[in-house]
C-alpha cells in the first residue's frame, strides 16, 4: 500500500446529472507533490477533487486513489483523504482544540496526535481554547488544516484555499502546505489565483472541458 | 476482537463522540433554552387562551403537551443539522470514514436528550396551566412514555433531518416529511399520557399498551435509520 501512487486516473468520466463534468481525464500524482489544478469556472476542478475524495462515482474509466479502486472501493478512500472546499468544516461554537480533537477522534487519533496537530499549525498557544466563531479567516483555515492533520489525511484536496484570506493569511497558509508536503502529505489545490498558487505548487495541470492537461513542474 | 465486535465498538465510539459534540454545541449556543423552550411555553399559553375553559384544558392537556412537543421538535431537528451544514462539516463527516450508523445514533441520542428536557418543561407547564394531575403509578408511565416517545421522535427526526439536510427548501420540507410519519407517536404518547394524568377517569393500566406502540416505533426507526443513514448522507 505504501508504494501506491496517491492518484492515478485513466480516461476517468464523472457525471453530474446527465452532464459529463469529467470526460476522459488522465492524471497521475506522486507522493509529496503539490499539484495546482488551474482552469476556468465549470471546467471540472471541483468535480475532480470530489472524485478523488470518493464522494462521487466514477462513471467510466479507471481510477485509484491511495491504492483503492474508485469503481469498487471509494468508501475506503474517504477516511484517508482530507477535502477542504470554500467552507472549513468546523463547528463555530466549539473551541479550536475541541474541533481538532473531534475530527481526530473520528479516526481514533490519540491525545498526543491531536496535540501534535495543534502544535504543527501553531494553534497550541493562546488560540487553543478560543471558540472558532471568534477567529479570523486565516486562523479558521489553519484550524481546518490542523483537523486534516489530526485525521491523518494522506491526500489533501483543497478547493480555492486562499479565498477570503488577507495577505498574511495567504502567506501563512502557503507555509503550512509546504510543511505538510515536506512531512509526506500529497496536496492537490484548485485555484484561480495562479500567481500565488503557482509559486506554491511543484506541478501544474490544466483542467479544461473535463480534460486534464499536464503543464509540467513549476520552476 | 472479531470483525463484528470491532464494528460495534466503532459505532458505539462514534455515537458517543457525536452526541457529546452536539450537546456541547447546544450548551454553548443555548438554542434550546433561549429559543425552543420559550416557543413551546408560548404555544401552551396560547392554547390556554384559545380554549379558555379549565374543564376543556384539563381534558385536552395530554394532547396539547405532545402537539407542542412535535412543533418544537422541528426546530431542534433543524438546528441539529444546521450546525453540520453551516460551515461544511457535513462533507467532512462524509469523508471522515466514521460509521454512518454511529453518526445517526449519536445525533439521535443528542436530540433525544434535548427533547426529554422539553417534555419535562411542557408537562410541568401542563400541571401549572391546565391543572393536570400525576399520581405515583402515573408518574412511572409518564416517564417511560416520555423516554419511548422522544426516542421515536429523535430517530425519525435524525433520519429525515439527514435526508433534507442538503435539499433546497429544507426548512419547509422537514415538517412535511416528519409530521405525517410521527402521527403514531402523537396518538400513542397522548393516550398514554391521558392514562398517566387520569384524564376522564382513564386508568393507568390502559396506558401501557400505548407505550408498547411507542417502543416498537422507536426501535423500528432507530434500526432503519442506522442502516439507511449512510445512503441518505450521500444524496
Amino acid at each position: 500500500m505504501a508504494l501506491d501512487l496517491p492518484v492515478e486516473l485513466s480516461d476517468a468520466v464523472a457525471v453530474l446529472g446527465a452532464f459529463p463534468v469529467l470526460a476522459g481525464a488522465n492524471l497521475t500524482v506522486q507522493r509529496g507533490e503539490i499539484v495546482l489544478l488551474r482552469g476556468p469556472n465549470g471546467a471540472g476542478k471541483t468535480t475532480l477533487l470530489r472524485l478523488c475524495a470518493g464522494l462521487i462515482e466514477l462513471e467510466r474509466g479507471r481510477g485509484r486513489v491511495l491504492g483503492h479502486d474508485l469503481s469498487t472501493d471509494r468508501w475506503s478512500v474517504r477516511h484517508r483523504v482530507g477535502l477542504l472546499g470554500h467552507a472549513n468544516g468546523l463547528y463555530p461554537d466549539l473551541t479550536v482544540t475541541e474541533n481538532v480533537a473531534f475530527w481526530g477522534r473520528t479516526v481514533g487519533a490519540s491525545d498526543a496526535e491531536i496535540a501534535a496537530a495543534l502544535k504543527r499549525m501553531a494553534l497550541d498557544g493562546r488560540l487553543a481554547d478560543v471558540q472558532v466563531s471568534r477567529l479570523s479567516a486565516g486562523q479558521r483555515r489553519r484550524t481546518a488544516l490542523a483537523a486534516l492533520v489530526a485525521r491523518r489525511a494522506e491526500l489533501w484536496l483543497l478547493d480555492e484555499p486562499h479565498a477570503g484570506l488577507d495577505a498574511s493569511g495567504r502567506d501563512e497558509l502557503d507555509e503550512v502546505l509546504r510543511q505538510a508536503a515536506r512531512a509526506g502529505a500529497t496536496i492537490m489545490v484548485a485555484s484561480h489565483e495562479l500567481e500565488r498558487a503557482g509559486t506554491l505548487a511543484t506541478r501544474q495541470v490544466e483542467v479544461v472541458a473535463g480534460q486534464v492537461r499536464d503543464l509540467g513542474a513549476t520552476s | 476482537m472479531s470483525e463484528t465486535r470491532r464494528a460495534f465498538a466503532s459505532v458505539r465510539a462514534t455515537a458517543r463522540l457525536i452526541a457529546i459534540k452536539d450537546l456541547r454545541i447546544e450548551r454553548r449556543g443555548r438554542v434550546l433554552t433561549n429559543q425552543v423552550l420559550p416557543f413551546a411555553l408560548i404555544v401552551m399559553v396560547m392554547f390556554a387562551f384559545a380554549l379558555d375553559s379549565d374543564a376543556v384544558l384539563e381534558r385536552v392537556a395530554p394532547g396539547l403537551v405532545w402537539l407542542a412537543t412535535l412543533f418544537s421538535t422541528l426546530f431542534v431537528i433543524a438546528r441539529s443539522f444546521a450546525v453540520e451544514s453551516a460551515d461544511g462539516a457535513l462533507d467532512q463527516l462524509r469523508t471522515s470514514g466514521a460509521p454512518s450508523a454511529g453518526i445517526f445514533l449519536g445525533k439521535a441520542l443528542a436530540l433525544m436528550a434535548q427533547l426529554l428536557v422539553l417534555v419535562v418543561v411542557l408537562v410541568a407547564a401542563a400541571v401549572v396551566l391546565y391543572r393536570a394531575d400525576i399520581s405515583g403509578q402515573g408518574g412511572v408511565l409518564l416517564v417511560t412514555t416520555a423516554l419511548a416517545a422522544t426516542g421515536g421522535l429523535a430517530a425519525v427526526g435524525t433520519l429525515y433531518g439527514g435526508l433534507s439536510a442538503g435539499a433546497k427548501g429544507r426548512e419547509t420540507l422537514l415538517p412535511l416529511l416528519v409530521l405525517p410519519v410521527v402521527a403514531p407517536v402523537l396518538i400513542g404518547a397522548t393516550r398514554a399520557t391521558e392514562s398517566a394524568f387520569g384524564t376522564n377517569g382513564i386508568a393507568v393500566s390502559e396506558g401501557w399498551p400505548w407505550l408498547g406502540l411507542l417502543v416498537v416505533f422507536a426501535v423500528l426507526f432507530s434500526v432503519t435509520g442506522a442502516i439507511a443513514f449512510g445512503s441518505l448522507l450521500d444524496e
